[in-house]
Formats: C-alpha cells, sequence, structure tokens
C-alpha cells in the first residue's frame, strides 16, 4: 500500500485498513455471520442441580454451567445473594463473602476426606524456590517473624492471665 | 479426570474429578490438546470475582479433539481438532444476531452483564474450563472452529481469546491511517493490540507497561517504541510530550483491574476492595488520549465500581469502547493473517508446562517469574 510515510518495514501494516479486507467488518452486522445455527431458541437444558439465577431475568437460562453447585453456609450466603439484584452492591458483597467462606469449606472438606492439602505446593512455592529463591528466602523469614511474634504475645498474654 | 482445582485465593492443584457428560443436545465433549492461563485468570485466581467457587476448573483458551457430540449437534464430528472461543453462545439471541457473540442473553442465568465463559466463576455462567483432560462445550453448533490443517496448535490456541481480544482491542479504537496508539499494558492481550493496531494502519504505536522484559519483547514483535511508567513522573504529561502536546489519538486499556502504577488505586482497589481492582490504566488511557479521541477498553475489570475520571472524559468528548471479544465474529480474518505470516501468536508462549504442575503454572505467570508472558498447559496424553 502506498502512504505518505514508509511503513515497509512494518510486516502487514494496512492490510486492514480497507474495510473491504475485513470480513468482520462492520461491527454488529444483522443477520450476523454465522452458520450452524439451527434453532429460534435453544432447547432447554434438564436442570439437574441448583441453579441460582439473577433477579434481573424471570428464569434461570436455556444453557448452563452445572460447575460447584452452591452448598453448606457459602450456599446459604449465595442463595441471599442472589435475592438482589446486580445493581445492588449487597448482591456482590455478599458473594465475595461466601466465597471466603467457601475456602474454609475446602480446607474442611479436604480434611474430612483425610487429605491434608499441601498448601504451600498449591502456593507454587516450588516455583517460587526454584526462580526467585532470595524473595522465597525473604518471605519465609517474614512470616517465621510474625508467627513467631504472635506465639510471644499469646504465651505473654496467658502468663498474665495465670497470674 | 485431571483437572486443575480453585481452592482459593493463590491456591490450586490438579486432581482428579469426574470426566464432564452431554447435558444439552447440543453439547461436545472435547479432549483438551492446549489449554493457557490468560491474565484474566489470574484475577480469579487472585480472588477478586466474586462467586469464584472452591473446586472449579478455569480455563477459557483452550483447543481439543471432538470425543462425543449430542444428539443435535450437526456441524462437528467426533475426532475434529477445534478451537473453542472462550464465549459460550446461543447465535440466536437479541445480541447474538447482532454478533455480540460476549454478550449472549442464553447461556448465562447467574449475571446478565456477560454471556457465558468457560471456566470463568459462576459470575459467567457456572462452566468448567480447559483447564483438564475433558471439557463440556455447549452449543457446540456454533462455538467451536475446526482448525484448519496448516495451522499450528499453538497459534490456534491463541486464537480462542488472547489475539482475538487485542485484535478487537484496535478495532475499538477505531484507528484511523497515521493515528498514534498508546497500549497500556505489555501482557498477551497488548502485544497483540499493538501488533493489529499497525494491521489498521495506525502511523504510531506506543506500549507502556514497568516489566522491561515484556517491553523489550513487544518492541521486538510488535515494532513499536515503549514507555517503563516507573521512568516516568505523570503519565498524560510523558504522552502529551511525545505527541506534540495533543495526546495519542487512540489509547487503548489491555490491563484491567490489577494494575500496578498507583498506591491509592491498588490499596482501595485490589487490598481493600473499596472498588473493583485497580483503574490506574483506564485513568492514564483517558487522561492520555486527545480531545475527541478513542479510548478501547478490554481489560478486565469487576461488576461494582471504579475510580476513574468520567468528568475528563465528558470535557474531551472522548468516545470509550469496550467488550469481551466477540472471538467468532473475528476468527476468519485472523486465521488469514496467520496463514500470511503477518503474525505469529505463538511466539509469545514462553512456558509449557504439563498440568500436573499447574500449581507452579499459576504462580509463576502471576508472579511474572522468569520473565513469563504466556503459559500453556498441556493435558496428559495431549503430546507436545
Amino acid at each position: 500500500m502506498k502512504t505518505e510515510k514508509d511503513y515497509s518495514h512494518i510486516h502487514g501494516w494496512g492490510a486492514d485498513l480497507d474495510p473491504k479486507n475485513r470480513p468482520a467488518y462492520p461491527k454488529e452486522r444483522m443477520p450476523a455471520r454465522l452458520s450452524g445455527v439451527h434453532w429460534d431458541q435453544p432447547e432447554q437444558q434438564e436442570q439437574k442441580v441448583e441453579i441460582l439465577h439473577s433477579n434481573e431475568r424471570p428464569d434461570i437460562t436455556p444453557i448452563f454451567g452445572t460447575s460447584t453447585p452452591p452448598s453448606g453456609l457459602s450456599g446459604t450466603i449465595r442463595e441471599a445473594a442472589f435475592k438482589y439484584s446486580e445493581n445492588d452492591i449487597r448482591h456482590w458483597l455478599l458473594l465475595l463473602l461466601a466465597d471466603r467462606i467457601n475456602v474454609w469449606e475446602g480446607l474442611a472438606g479436604d480434611l474430612n476426606k483425610g487429605h491434608i492439602p499441601h498448601i504451600l505446593d498449591e502456593m507454587g512455592w516450588k516455583a517460587e524456590w526454584k526462580y526467585n529463591r532470595p524473595g522465597a528466602i525473604r518471605k519465609l523469614a517474614i512470616g517465621s517473624a510474625l508467627l513467631g511474634t504472635a506465639i510471644c504475645l499469646m504465651k505473654r498474654k496467658r502468663r498474665r492471665e495465670l497470674q | 479426570m485431571l483437572a486443575m482445582n480453585y481452592r482459593g485465593p493463590y491456591r490450586v492443584r490438579a486432581e482428579q474429578k469426574p470426566d464432564p457428560a452431554i447435558e444439552h443436545p447440543n453439547d461436545a465433549i472435547v479432549r483438551v490438546s492446549r489449554s493457557c492461563i490468560c491474565g484474566s485468570d489470574l484475577h480469579l485466581y487472585h480472588g477478586l470475582v466474586p462467586d469464584t467457587r472452591v473446586g472449579m476448573t478455569f480455563g477459557h483458551e483452550f483447543t481439543g479433539t471432538v470425543e462425543e457430540v449430542g444428539s443435535s449437534v450437526q456441524n462437528l464430528k467426533v475426532g475434529d481438532h477445534v478451537l473453542v472461543p472462550f464465549n459460550i453462545f446461543c447465535g440466536s439471541c437479541f445480541f447474538c444476531k447482532r454478533e455480540l457473540y460476549g454478550n449472549c442473553h442464553n447461556t448465562n442465568p447467574e449475571a446478565t452483564a456477560v454471556g457465558g465463559i468457560y471456566g470463568y466463576s459462576h459470575t459467567a455462567g457456572g462452566y468448567d474450563g480447559g483447564q483438564a483432560e475433558f471439557v463440556r462445550v455447549p452449543m457446540a453448533d456454533v462455538g467451536p472452529t475446526v482448525i484448519p490443517l496448516d495451522l499450528d496448535l499453538d497459534d490456534a490456541v491463541l486464537l480462542t481469546d488472547a489475539y482475538p481480544t487485542g485484535y478487537q482491542a484496535a478495532e475499538m479504537g477505531d484507528i484511523k491511517e497515521g493515528d498514534t496508539v498508546v497500549v497500556f499494558g505489555a501482557g498477551p492481550v497488548g502485544i497483540f493490540a499493538a501488533k493489529s493496531a499497525w494491521l489498521l494502519g495506525a502511523g504510531r504505536v506506543i506500549v507502556v507497561d514497568h516489566l522491561e522484559y515484556r517491553l523489550e519483547f513487544v518492541k521486538n514483535f510488535a515494532q513499536c517504541e515503549i514507555v517503563n511508567f516507573k521512568d516516568v513522573d505523570d503519565m498524560a504529561i510523558h504522552i502529551k510530550k511525545m505527541t506534540d502536546w495533543l495526546g495519542a489519538d487512540v489509547c487503548i486499556d489491555a490491563v484491567g483491574c490489577e494494575a500496578d502504577g498507583s498506591l491509592a488505586q491498588k490499596l482501595t482497589g485490589v487490598v481493600m476492595k473499596l472498588q473493583a481492582g485497580s483503574a490506574i490504566a483506564l485513568h492514564w488511557a483517558i487522561n492520555s488520549v486527545r480531545k475527541g479521541g478513542n479510548v478501547s477498553i478490554v481489560g478486565v475489570y469487576g461488576p461494582t465500581f471504579n475510580a476513574i475520571p468520567i468528568g475528563n472524559a465528558l470535557n474531551k468528548g472522548l468516545t470509550l469502547r469496550m467488550n469481551q471479544a466477540s472471538v467468532k465474529r473475528h476468527l476468519p480474518r485472523l486465521i488469514e493473517h496467520i496463514q500470511a505470516g503477518r503474525i505469529e501468536p505463538k511466539k509469545i508462549i514462553t512456558h509449557r508446562v504439563p498440568l500436573e504442575e499447574v500449581s507452579d503454572a499459576y504462580h509463576i505467570f502471576s508472579s511474572k517469574l522468569d520473565n513469563c508472558i504466556k503459559t500453556v498447559l498441556i493435558s496428559p496424553g495431549a503430546g507436545h
């Protein structure tokens, strides 16, 4: 393509400058350039697990994911969250609270199954040790210092209570 | 099957879970050959996305072979090797009819603001993702694309999200010939946005980040100018000095809610969660673009609110465009670009990690260790 400025060093420069070269142009074209649709509305997926749905729609969608249905205390909080709309900050804050509680439920679930989670492994500490050893040592030192301080403070409090 | 399993913020592991099953007549089951960790997966990994449940499998960038199809599937057959766009979409709703496949109204019961996305929390529909040996692929007649024989699998997997998202970022910038385009973020999406800006006729492309190794990479990959924001006192002034004191024609936010560069934004957005993440990249984009310019946003933010200078956007008469990429719309042209040798997406892949080591893979990507740009997870038996 001829231009005032020389872009020949940039491979492919201007290849899409002319919309005629772009099959995806214009955006948001109707009808859509999509093949394979042989339904007006997708068939409804059978619901076999609890699916929460936004109250900004009348019901669940025809298609949905079935990963990790709500359960336990976090599930109850999630159910409560869905009483509020996406427009309401309480919806999102309750979901974040449920997520944090869910972490403890996950730990309890592991222990219940006799599995002691390797938390440092799950956090990628092998990689930290391999690629950022000084950082790993620093984090371990800070962690140990904080843990040591907490233990000392607890011991001191206990001694005071005994006196 | 073996699958990535989320256990809480900064904690994931690979473990066995039941194989997925056909749950809808238009489902397919796909055996995963490649899956990537996306920058937006890190928002889940860091616990920033509401309704991210323990036990979920992430992964919205993947390729694989079709193992099984539901009774109504007509366009795929067992054995097809497909790339699967990260959007789960029906093809027939109000939004899909307008090619807004990232905004499908029929695939996400839990939220109306976003369509279904593989492995991206229940806020995006509650689907397990592709960081696993197998994955359920709904709406198999419209989502997956059979991979052309001459396309490398590593290029194909980057067509599921990162490359189309970067391309759409540039497209939404409505770049005119000779425009100056500033891309905030030198991650995979920012790298592809910079390259795409040239394809769309930009006259100058500048990429901003603070990781020197990523800036060096994008300078070579996309032949652009680079700015390390750690070397800059004030981003808006710096960009204006670079552009005859007018500002850039187009600014692209390819960072999203975990942007570095402002202690106040990081504290309030990421640490204290008083806003939906740190919006400093978007703040810079609005303040660095010229009056009447375009700001394109593909960085992901949370669903609540962010502190951004919207008054400046009004006073400057800016056009702000943003969306999840409508991947399927872009695929024909982006495949042509790869086949014509205009771009080699796979060059951004720096790490290939067995799925069994997913914990390390996430940590390496999250902490930017070992000069990591893009990580591909290899499922057992998938081959390299």
